[in-house]
């Protein structure tokens, strides 16, 4: 059940702000609302996810009600309703890339890892998650990190442990 | 084509002409009786609702006398709009049946069945459409879906369990209140009604999401386990209100008034919305103009305990043992 | 070699920059339109090269062109459908990854037939690197003229933009995705009315699948005549294939409508072959979506002739034999894997991606996943086969939008041509935990009642 009692204060910088600006110059005078997707990426990637706060303000931002981005944050799996890990390992775990040894490969994370889905690891550094079909088919199995979104290929287990590896020295 | 032109519609073979822009669904109801298609989401007065819950489905024998071509897929009446020479099928059509049969059953696998214990039980669509068109048994068999009751607001519970999210309400906090903090949040099965951070619906019109939810998902909290609505007399009333139009029915329990709702029709649809003000803080008889008897439908539960006249049986007329026997009930039909 | 009209340049370094891709012959599609046609001219051609909606549907792109409305003083919008999220199909993330003037100049010369002059291009969320190619690109478009204000002194106007989505593949059905685009939930709208009427912000709209754009270019470079003499019947030009899966060569890869499908699977040009040389199962041939079909019904068709790579011939025996082209998305089988397994895959996908808006979708999907799950892991019971079958044709044809459809036949299908593997985990409900079925002699399809 979705219900949020804390709340999270989040300032945006003016260059976030900015960025907001020149979203909304891509549509007509009064369908501003339009810009509620980007402009919720543009946030996750400065914070991470999308706290209430930071929602009523993009609300305000819009000048729309709350509501209005709760419906539509809530709707998109892409957004996180709650802090994640700083890299959040994407896992595509539909029938192609199943054909091709997805299943196992999430197993080799969580393993990797020592956490279940969508925990974080207790260095706060990540959380992995299984994910629907992200047009990768041919190059599975895949997984992708955000904000980015860079996309991570034929993953073996080896490749798997080398990119942790990789972004744990970063 | 003139704006008084009429349309010719048939319905399961029923003849009517309606103005250009009504749907089939509103034909039907021009008709009436039987041939109405069934509607949970549907509510004439809030705009956009419908198309929903797919119950109202039926079948476009002929698409119009232009183009006579039947519809493809079965269609949702109270979203198609009715085309000059069109036909309908509705229960004369074995596959509409079949189809309003699949709906009311995927309706009933996630409720929680707890009419014994919801406040809707008498007055609830679902449950009269699970008797008119649902299967004798369940062939789900996994644990139903549940969420927490909660308040939104003082006056109002919302139990998202029973909900079937026709979205009636959410239109009704759009098109009525001047802000709305509550909608459809999260996405498939997993959607429901909330306001996401716990946040009370204060608006003077809010109380009407009560009267346009199908079923038992939102209540009203100063009814709550007061009374089952088939031991309660609805009567009509009004008032004097500045804020809406003071139409209302007030639900009785003797002297004392337990609830009161906008006035609804056959299709259980209010006449007028109503403010909270009436809804919620007038629940004396001397706040209201009394003007009689609210009619319900002969077929409603609600009508059980309030026959207006008690018909003895002939065979208690012939013989003078029963006359004597039933003395007091024919005392208590002439009091009537 | 096979006729290239999409991918003849894809590997010529730096064809994704606007230097290269105009040396090598680019942008004379949105010269010749904008210099020498008129946009009903373009729009006629269009129609004249029997192009068909390349995300699925296989609509005429050039008749749902000629259905846009267009009431004087009010603007009207092309909005590409680059939401490329039914599994298997990854064809428009290559193509926007590699020649991204591909679907820009398609985009400058579809939006100048429809008379648009702002047109967005709607991406799935997930490809933010492709977001950001092709920003690029517009930039370049705009900065050598070919976007902006009075492009190539033909006095046209068009502002091109970029648009994510957030995670869901219910946008990419057309109303869905203008209301995602309007900032909204992802909810298909109940039609009519139909964007060509009413789509975004309520005015007259063209969705078109981002093949379908980029294929406008070839049409006009080559003329609308001498693309529909390539492919048979009213499967013309060429499609990009998007093959995954148990092959030795999955990618994408341009074919001429018509090839065999023995051909694209088995010829070294194409997949290549299953991998290890094992043999082949079954295919799914155009996106999740679609039937599924045993080997032996996706090399022939049921009548005993080539199968071949057509709209037509994939959907010939209807449901009973045949399957559908969907959006090219081609995913192979080998001997190895699980249908009851991959049925129940797919059930979560659509489970997963159902939006919630009408009942026999958001509540059967789940229980069809439910079921498929139970059956899986060996605690299924006989009647949950034809419990299936009939929860999902409760499901198709009554729902708001095609996603019911999409969620019932690959279940249906499954059981239709893979029953004794679905009663065989019933029967076999432990060692189904421990081996898979493997590749057994299916009934004759023709034989099983439809």
């Amino acid at each position: 059940m979705l219900s949020v009692k804390n709340n999270h204060p989040t300032e945006f910088q003016d260059e976030l702000i900015a960025q907001f600006d020149e979203i909304v110059k891509r549509y007509p005078e009064g369908r501003q609302k339009s810009a509620l997707l980007p402009i919720l990426h543009a946030v996750q990637a400065a914070f991470g996810w999308l706290s209430v706060d930071a929602m009523d303000k993009v609300a305000a931002y819009l000048e729309i009600e709350p509501i209005e981005v709760y419906e539509v944050a809530t709707f998109y799996t892409m957004f996180f309703l709650q802090p994640q890990g700083k890299y959040v390992l994407e896992v595509c775990r539909t029938g192609p890339c199943c054909l091709v040894g997805a299943e196992r490969i999430m197993k080799h994370i969580e393993h990797r890892l020592g956490v279940k889905e969508n925990e974080v690891t207790p260095d706060g550094l990540f959380s992995w998650r299984g994910i629907e079909c992200i047009a990768a088919c041919g190059m599975g199995p895949v997984l992708q990190i955000g904000p980015t979104y860079t996309y991570y290929e034929n993953l073996t287990e080896e490749s798997v442990d080398q990119l942790i590896e990789e972004l744990k020295s970063k | 084509m003139a704006d008084n032109e009429k349309l010719k519609v048939s319905i399961d073979g029923i003849q009517v002409e309606v103005a250009p822009g009504t749907t089939i669904l509103n034909a039907a109801r021009q008709i009436g009786g039987d041939i109405v298609p069934p509607a949970m989401c549907y509510y004439s007065k809030l705009q956009g609702s419908g198309g929903k819950c797919r119950t109202c489905l039926v079948k476009v024998s002929k698409g119009s006398e232009k183009d006579p071509r039947p519809m493809p897929k079965l269609v949702a009446s109270c979203r198609t709009t009715v085309m000059d020479g069109m036909e309908v099928q509705n229960i004369t059509s074995n596959e509409v049946l079949e189809a309003r049969k699949g709906v009311v059953e995927m309706l009933l696998i996630n409720h929680p069945l707890d009419c014994p214990i919801c406040d809707q039980a008498g007055e609830c669509h679902l449950q009269d459409l699970g008797f008119e068109h649902g299967a004798a048994a369940t062939r789900y068999e996994f644990e139903r879906r549940t969420f927490e009751r909660i308040d939104i607001g003082d006056k109002i519970q919302l139990h998202m369990t029973r909900c079937i999210l026709c979205y009636r309400c959410v239109f009704v906090a759009d098109q009525l209140t001047d802000k709305r903090v509550h909608g459809v949040l999260g996405r498939g099965d997993a959607a429901e009604i909330s306001t996401y951070i716990e946040k009370a619906i204060d608006n003077n019109f809010s109380g009407n999401v009560i009267d346009v939810c199908p079923v038992g998902a939102l209540t009203d909290k100063t009814f709550r386990f007061k009374n089952r609505v088939w031991f309660t007399k609805p009567v009509d009333a009004h008032r004097d209100c500045p804020d809406c139009a003071g139409k209302v029915t007030l639900w009785y329990k003797g002297e004392e008034v337990l609830r009161v709702t906008a006035r609804k029709d056959q299709y259980g649809e209010v006449e007028a919305f109503i403010c909270n003000t009436c809804r919620f803080d007038k629940k004396q008889t001397s706040d209201w103009v009394i003007e009689g008897p609210r009619k319900v439908a002969h077929t409603s539960v609600i009508s059980a305990n309030h026959y207006e006249t008690l018909k003895p049986l002939p065979v208690v007329k012939e013989n003078p043992k029963l006359q004597e026997a039933n003395k007091y009930q024919f005392e208590r039909s002439v009091r009537l | 070699m096979a006729r290239k009209l999409l991918l003849e340049h894809v590997h010529i370094p730096g064809i994704n920059t606007f230097e290269v891709y105009r040396q090598k012959g680019g942008y004379r599609a949105a010269e010749k339109a904008l210099r020498t046609l008129s946009p009903e001219d373009v729009v006629e051609e269009v129609k004249k090269s029997g192009l068909r909606g390349r995300g699925g549907a296989g609509f005429p792109t050039g008749m749902k062109w000629s259905f846009l409305a267009k009431p004087e003083g009010v603007p009207r919008y092309l909005v590409c459908n680059a939401d490329e999220s039914e599994p298997g199909t990854f064809k428009d993330r290559y193509l926007m990854t590699h020649i991204p003037h591909a679907l820009i100049e398609g985009m400058i010369v579809a939006s100048y037939a429809l008379g648009a002059n702002t047109s967005y291009i709607y991406v799935r969320g997930e490809m933010m690197p492709q977001i950001r190619i092709l920003e690029r690109a517009i930039e370049e478009a705009k900065a050598a003229g070919f976007l902006g204000t009075n492009i190539l002194g033909s006095g046209y106007n068009l502002e091109l933009y970029v648009q994510p989505g957030g995670g869901a593949y219910i946008c990419g059905e057309e109303t869905a995705l203008l209301e995602s685009l309007e900032g909204k939930r992802g909810n298909p709208r109940i039609k009519p009315p139909f964007p060509a009427v009413a789509g975004l912000y309520n005015c007259p709209t063209v969705v078109n699948n981002v093949e379908s754009i980029a294929a406008t270019v070839p049409v006009l470079n080559i003329g609308g005549e001498e693309y529909a003499k390539i492919g048979i019947e009213r499967s013309t030009g060429t499609k990009l294939i998007s093959a995954s899966g148990n092959i030795n060569k999955p990618g994408v890869y341009e074919i001429e409508l018509g090839l065999p499908v023995e051909e694209f699977i088995y010829s070294d040009e194409y997949c290549g072959g299953i991998t290890k040389g094992k043999r082949l199962k079954a295919v799914v041939a155009g996106g999740s979506s679609v039937p599924i079909l045993p080997a032996n019904l996706i090399l022939k068709t049921a009548k005993g002739d080539n199968r071949l790579m057509t709209y037509e011939s994939l959907a010939d025996g209807g449901f009973a034999s045949g399957t559908m082209l969907g959006s090219g998305g081609f995913i192979v089988f080998d001997e190895d894997q699980c249908i009851v397994r991959n049925t129940w895959n797919f059930a979560r996908f659509y489970h997963h991606e159902s939006c919630g808006q009408c009942s026999p979708c958001r509540e059967g999907t789940g229980w069809m996943e439910k079921v498929l799950h139970r059956l899986e892991h060996g605690h299924g019971k006989m009647s949950d086969i034809d419990l299936l079958v009939d929860v999902s044709k409760k499901i198709e044809g009554n729902t708001i939008c095609p996603l019911g459809d999409a969620a019932a036949w690959p279940v249906a299908s499954a059981i239709r041509h893979f029953r004794d593997e679905f009663e065989w985990h019933v029967t076999h409900g432990e060692e189904a935990q421990i081996r898979n079925f493997g590749l057994a002699h299916y009934a004759d399809p023709l034989t099983v009642e439809s």
